[in-house]
């Protein structure tokens, strides 16, 4: 087997020294009775070329962003992703090392660590962030533990804006914590009463924009409210590349912001891996999960990142701890800073500027088309349509003539009497020709 | 002894080298982003945003970000460098034990970056993504017939995530018999991983400990001592975090089925006996696989993993959704918890697909013979080591049979001045990442070392010369080669306590000015 390099005189040598004769008997500790007698039913070790050729087939019977056109969001974006941002994930240095234990011989990776983590507070307009966390899912209910903890409350109040999947995480997570979650109806058109239903119960208000329809919301009112009755705002992102253009949710008072990071500089990969990213206060900074890079000296004096704080987490802490997260998307994070240092504020900046103009285009172009209305106010890149009919089969329809064209809500919300609408999002990939296509399969598939 | 890697220099105490090669050409200091980009500056062209009137609203921002860019050859530049700095597998023996740095196969990269994978959306429409639906069947019916179980649940992000979702599926389970009020104690040993006690605790369980035997296994009988009416599960990793397979595990699953509770298996070392044993045979519930340590996915430097959770029978209908549902002639994906028992989403999406891709590609590539082989091989492996450090270094439990990572002490640096700690630092200065260090807490100054089936016996062997020289020259008292350790690392020793004091973790300009 081409990957292991112990011929069989070298496993003879080896058990000699052992002072065994097999290496059966060096599992004598487990029952007998547990130990296999026979192979499994698996298939034969393959070749490389085979490996490769198995999933070559299974490759082609699937339609990849880059071979239609794709206006499929609703959580993960289709960006493109610079060369070289997969080339240097790819050093054996950074791909094949294991989280940063070692200080001194981790250099590397502490340091891209501390610049990630620095380019999130800035984006986030937060005083500090942390090394990533899985998704923007599971970053967004850990704000929530989190919240929980600095409020010593355990009521969570979430709005019909924010995505469907990620409330579920969060009620998942809080019924089996036995924490409370009141969930807002669906607010397509962002309307909803949030201010209202904020009291001292409450330990966390956590609200997305742009939101799950697209919409841009204005987090100012929301986090006095939150303020006055000593709750914490949670702010929660998609898509952050519209922090290149938008108020950051810093800047509109919140707490914590959390969010998905796979836009900039990760690949859809059906789902995963993606980066969250968490940003908060720094009087936070005692409660909050995941891994933290901070800048120290070494016994030379020069100047040295470590991981630090790490009296809050699960190797130290054990029960007490402030998550039991251990592994987070330390790579995904370096394809994440890598990209954003080769955008760079101006380079961002513009790309957020394309992505806005391209999805007013396609906006544009719908205002002509009958039967269908586009709910938004507002919207950075992403934007809902009510359509006349299903907007499920709709989109089966418009991938039969070869257009991935968004995410039904009923997909999302199954029971929400949603089914006629439609979330459809642009970014800088779309061309010309891709809207003309997106608008004539609509009005064929109509 | 064998030569010595040719990159150490003697050590001379009157010098120090400034890198680690000695070889100032390659190993250069370098800035953060931030003290070399510049605001204007960008490694991206994109052309004009149409001109259109903006649907922002009032919310464009108008302050500057504070972001610095570089150009493409800089940004290169920049993270070549800072790569220089790490140590990783394809360098060198990474024998972290509990971790697992075994080989990672480039061709796994590069068909996780087929396009009909890598570019496909979650909630792109099932029927354009029948491919991978069908490579995650795939995994899962390998998993299965790994560990003899009959459901997995793939969202699970990483092997804590994991954790978390077989927790739950067991919680779910006992609310679903009606005894979540009485059953809400979660037995676990002291040796597990801290991620265990964080994840009961998570899911407000009180924790109990179960002490081990002097041998170092959890004995049936202390098992069952600790049990009761309210005990709604037992955490237990096999093989132990000693490396040490828990010999009377039939014995404590029967133990806790009996007390109407949950076996959770931590799956962490399942490297050690996948096909050579199946983990549903000792009678466990849930355990999750950690696909970045048995099957060979890249850690990244802390990520991404990837945690799917075989269930029994009895957790099955608890799994999170979305699961795949395999229909006459295809798959479909379900994504609606209602009307199933499912506990509910543990993540927005499907899970780690690009890990998904990975591990079948390294099962495929291994069958199921040359899995065996890949767990005979690292048990082998950490036997060799032990067997050939023996006589200079000491065991917690004894010299015993050990599976695929073998666990030292420190009672043989006791009245040397040298810790642990220093003995670790001064492996840097050979060449060499430490091993797993103080963990488990059950042994003092614990050193557990894992190998892999990935080393060649010449690896194994220069790596034991220098432990030998290593322990030799600390017991000779020869502490000078050890307490100013490292000394050819690109960093000396970085002063933990100062980052902890006062936390600097993101660069700001007035701090530079």
């Amino acid at each position: 087997m081409r990957y292991h390099p112990l011929s069989e005189a070298d496993r003879s040598a080896m058990l000699a020294t052992i002072g065994v004769p097999s290496v059966e008997a060096l599992y004598a500790d487990a029952p007998a009775e547990t130990l296999l007698k026979a192979s499994l039913d698996l298939p034969k070790g393959k070749s490389e070329l085979d490996v490769e050729r198995f999933f070559a087939k299974l490759a082609e019977r699937n339609v990849p962003a880059s071979r239609a056109p794709f206006f499929v969001g609703a959580g993960a974006y289709k960006h493109h992703i610079p060369a070289s941002v997969d080339h240097l994930i790819q050093r054996s240095e950074f791909l094949t090392s294991y989280t940063p234990y070692q200080p001194e011989i981790s250099q590397g990776t502490l340091q891209y660590l501390f610049e990630f983590q620095t380019q999130v507070a800035l984006l986030t307009g937060m005083e500090v962030a942390n090394a990533s966390m899985y998704d923007g899912s599971t970053a967004t209910a850990e704000a929530a533990l989190m919240a929980h903890r600095i409020t010593k409350r355990r009521k969570a109040l979430l709005s019909g804006g924010l995505h469907p999947h990620y409330a579920e995480v969060v009620r998942t997570i809080s019924r089996l914590a036995e924490d409370e979650v009141e969930t807002m109806g669906p607010d397509v058109g962002a309307v909803e009463e949030l201010i209202a239903r904020i009291d001292d119960t409450l330990s966390c208000v956590v609200v997305q924009t742009p939101d799950v329809f697209g919409n841009l919301r204005d987090l100012t009112k929301i986090a006095e409210a939150c303020h006055k009755n000593g709750a914490l705002l949670i702010a929660v992102f998609t898509e952050a590349v519209s922090l290149g253009l938008i108020k950051s949710p810093g800047a509109m008072g919140a707490d914590i912001v959390v969010g998905e990071g796979q836009s900039i500089g990760n690949a859809l990969n059906f789902g995963g891996p993606y980066v969250g990213l968490f940003a908060t206060r720094h009087e936070f900074l005692r409660q909050t999960p995941g891994r933290l890079a901070g800048e120290s000296v070494d016994a030379d004096g020069r100047r040295s990142y470590v991981l630090t704080l790490s009296t809050r987490e699960q190797h130290i802490r054990r029960d007490k701890a402030t998550s039991n997260i251990c592994t987070n998307s330390g790579l995904c994070a370096l394809a994440f800073t890598i990209h954003l240092t080769l955008l760079g504020e101006a380079g961002l900046t513009r790309l957020a500027r394309v992505n806005h103009a391209n999805a007013v285009l396609l906006a544009q172009m719908l205002a002509d088309v009958p039967k269908v209305e586009i709910l938004n106010e507002s919207f950075f890149n992403e934007f809902t349509l009510r359509i006349d009919g299903d907007a499920a089969a709709l989109v089966e329809k418009m991938a039969a003539r070869g257009v991935l064209a968004g995410v039904p809500v009923s997909r999302l919300l199954p029971r929400a009497g949603l089914d006629d609408l439609l979330i459809v999002a642009s970014t800088e990939v779309n061309t010309d020709e891709d809207r003309d296509a997106f608008v004539a399969a609509l009005k064929e598939s109509l | 002894m064998l030569d010595r890697p040719a990159m150490v220099e003697p050590l001379d105490d009157d010098k120090t080298p400034a890198t680690f090669t000695g070889n100032r050409g390659l190993d250069q200091e370098e800035s953060l982003i931030f003290e070399i980009g510049r605001l204007d500056a960008t490694g991206v062209d994109i052309d004009d945003p149409a001109p259109v009137a903006t649907r922002l609203g009032a919310l464009e921002r108008t302050a500057p970000i504070g972001l610095p860019g570089l150009t493409e050859p800089e940004t290169m530049r920049h993270y070549v460098r800072l790569s220089r700095k790490n140590y990783s597998i394809d360098a060198g023996l990474y024998p972290l034990g509990s971790c697992t740095m075994k080989h990672n196969p480039r061709s796994n990269e590069k068909i996780a970056r087929y396009e009909g994978f890598a570019d496909l959306h979650p909630l792109q429409p099932q029927s354009t993504a029948k491919g991978a639906l069908e490579l995650m069947q795939a995994l899962a019916d390998w998993l299965m017939t790994l560990t003899n179980m009959q459901a997995v649940a793939l969202s699970p992000k990483a092997g804590a995530h994991g954790e978390l979702c077989g927790m739950m599926a067991i919680k779910s389970a006992i609310a679903a018999k009606g005894e979540s009020a009485t059953r809400n104690v979660v037995l676990i040993p002291q040796s597990a991983h801290g991620t265990n006690p964080a994840t009961a605790a998570l899911l407000g369980f009180s924790v109990r400990v179960v002490p081990a035997a002097p041998d170092g296994t959890v004995r049936a009988q202390a098992v069952r001592e600790a049990l009761g009416p309210e005990v709604a599960a037992i955490m237990l990793t096999n093989p132990n975090t000693c490396g040490l397979f828990e010999r009377e595990i039939v014995d404590i699953a029967d133990a806790i089925h009996e007390a109407g509770g949950y076996f959770y298996c931590d799956g962490a070392n399942f490297n050690a006996i996948a096909g050579v044993a199946r983990p549903g045979d000792f009678g466990i519930d849930a355990m999750h696989i950690n696909l970045h340590k048995t099957f060979s996915t890249p850690h990244g430097g802390g990520g991404p993993g990837a945690g799917p959770v075989v269930l029994s029978e009895r957790l099955a209908p608890f799994a999170p959704v979305p699961f795949i549902r395999r229909n006459s002639d295809s798959f479909e994906l379900v994504e609606d918890a209602e009307r199933t028992q499912s506990f509910g989403r543990l993540t927005a999406f499907h899970g780690q697909m690009g890990m998904f891709v990975r591990a079948l590609a390294y099962m495929l590539a291994h069958g199921g013979d040359g899995l065996a082989q890949a767990s005979k091989d690292a048990v082998l492996a950490a036997n060799y080591v032990r067997a050939s450090l023996r006589d200079v270094m000491t065991q917690p439990f004894g010299d015993r049979i050990c599976m695929h990572e073998v666990l030292f002490d420190d009672a043989w640096l006791r009245g040397t001045g040298v810790t642990t700690l220093d003995f670790a630092k001064a492996m840097i200065d050979e060449g060499y990442h430490p091993m797993t260090i103080y963990f488990p807490l059950v042994a003092h100054g614990a050193m557990l070392i894992e190998p892999t089936e990935s080393e060649s016996k010449a690896s194994l062997d220069l790596f034991i010369a220098t432990l030998r020289d290593l322990a030799q020259s600390a017991k000779a008292g020869e502490v000078a080669r050890f307490t100013p350790a490292p000394r050819l690392a690109p960093r000396r020793r970085v002063d933990e306590a100062l980052a902890a004091r006062k936390p600097v973790l993101r660069w700001t300009a007035s701090a530079a000015a």
